[in-house]
């Protein structure tokens, strides 16, 4: 059986975030490269979202777990910067989820992020705009928490980066 | 590229960024409102997690691994300016001193991330977006509570006047300073002395917070050649008390 990169990822779709279960590695965008050398030789190449994460670790060694769990024993599984992890390289799948699990999605933007955009983040219980941001620091190092004026409900957002 | 010059520049980066985030870890259970609690800690978190892709750096360039380096060290061993390591004081003086560290990391950050050495720009491109949101906590709080009440005022403007001198501490030059300019490595204290200036006058400017004459102040250096405060041994200690009792433990 010889394995193609597309394989990988669909196996490293069942690796969650441990702190987001509903969003996959792949859809988080952590995923960075795949390479299968011609002796088989499996590269996962992964960057942190938030270089302190403390769930980084647990993620990849899923991602080890996971490759072993379908037969495959040789691989290399690297945390590096090479491509560095911002908000946008999160998909349009992993977008969904967060807003149904009840995290507002982190805005998409071009080149280069003005914080402005933290303001009258979309409430994902009532896609209300009328928010205001409380704190930039949440639950976790990716969120920041939010106050919906309409609904007037506390909502946590995935942050932009 | 002399791959000292490489190394004391990533030594006074995750040194930096060790020690203030150890400070920083000190607020958590004592933030004077939940948020500002939870904004230190995950500061703190934040920075750590700089440090150790700094250590990692130097870990690929020889020294030893992260661990070892962060916490093995004695205080004349370390390379962090000493603003980052005194007592946190009151929150007045931690929110100055986060003020005006984190107006100048943002800027060594930016300008790192087009630095010619690219193992650098690569981590700095990385953090930058994440100073940030320190940045912007910082810049918030400074404005509000600088033009807020008499007390909060007087407050901030005493712990402004007694870190400032520490503040302009960070700058102190390296002494291959000229040789990482010419490289491309970094543009330089100087350079990023000047772009910190302006910044944090700008926020200051809409406080009535004065900031004194920068020229009259004596800079308190040191602190890039191993010589710290009083304050830096005992931090170490606690910091590396667990370590310590078993350096080999798995965690």
């Amino acid at each position: 059986m010889s394995l193609t990169k597309e394989d990988i990822l669909t196996l490293l779709e069942e690796v969650k975030d441990p702190e987001i279960p509903v969003l996959s590695l792949v859809d988080l965008g952590v995923i960075t490269g795949v390479e299968i050398s011609d002796e088989g030789h499996v590269t996962v190449n992964m960057t942190p979202t938030f270089a302190g994460c403390p769930a980084m670790d647990y993620m990849k060694k899923d991602v080890e777990r996971t490759l072993e769990k379908h037969g495959i024993s040789k691989y290399t599984v690297n945390m590096t910067f090479d491509k560095p992890w911002d908000s946008n390289k999160l998909t349009e799948k992993g977008r969904q989820h967060l807003k149904e699990f009840g995290l507002a999605p982190p805005p998409k933007y071009d080149l280069i992020l003005d914080l402005d955009i933290l303001e009258h983040v979309k409430c994902p219980y009532c896609d209300s705009e009328d928010t205001t941001l409380r704190t930039p620091f949440g639950p976790t190092l990716c969120r920041s928490m939010h106050y919906c004026n309409n609904c007037r409900q506390m909502f946590e957002q995935f942050k932009p980066l | 590229m002399n791959e000292l010059a490489i190394k004391d520049l990533l030594y006074k980066l995750a040194d930096d960024e060790l020690i203030l985030g150890h400070r920083n870890s000190e607020w958590t259970g004592f933030g004077p409102i939940l948020e500002e609690d939870i904004a230190f800690s995950s500061m703190a978190q934040d920075k750590i997690g700089h440090s150790l892709a700094f250590y990692t750096l130097l870990n690929e360039l020889g020294e030893a691994d992260p661990d070892t380096v962060a916490f093995t060290r004695n205080a004349e061993q370390f390379h962090n300016s000493q603003l980052v390591e005194l007592p946190n004081g009151e929150y007045d003086f931690s929110l100055i001193r986060h003020f005006l560290y984190d107006n100048a990391e943002i800027v060594r950050f930016e300008m790192l991330s087009r630095s010619s050495y690219e193992p650098i720009a690569k981590v700095a491109t990385k953090l930058k977006g994440e100073v940030k949101y320190h940045v912007l906590h910082a810049n918030t709080w400074i404005k509000n509570l600088g033009a807020s009440t008499e007390e909060a005022i007087l407050r901030l403007q005493s712990s402004l006047n007694e870190a400032l001198p520490y503040a302009l501490g960070m700058f102190e030059p390296s002494k291959y300073e000229q040789e990482l300019i010419d490289a491309g490595v970094y543009e330089g204290e100087e350079a990023v002395k000047a772009e910190w200036l302006k910044r944090i006058q700008a926020v200051l400017e809409k406080t009535d917070l004065k900031l004194p004459d920068l020229e009259s102040i004596e800079p308190k250096f040191g602190g890039r050649y191993g010589q710290h405060t009083e304050h830096l041994q005992p931090l170490l200690d606690e910091m590396a008390e667990v370590f310590k009792i078993d350096p080999t433990a798995e965690w």
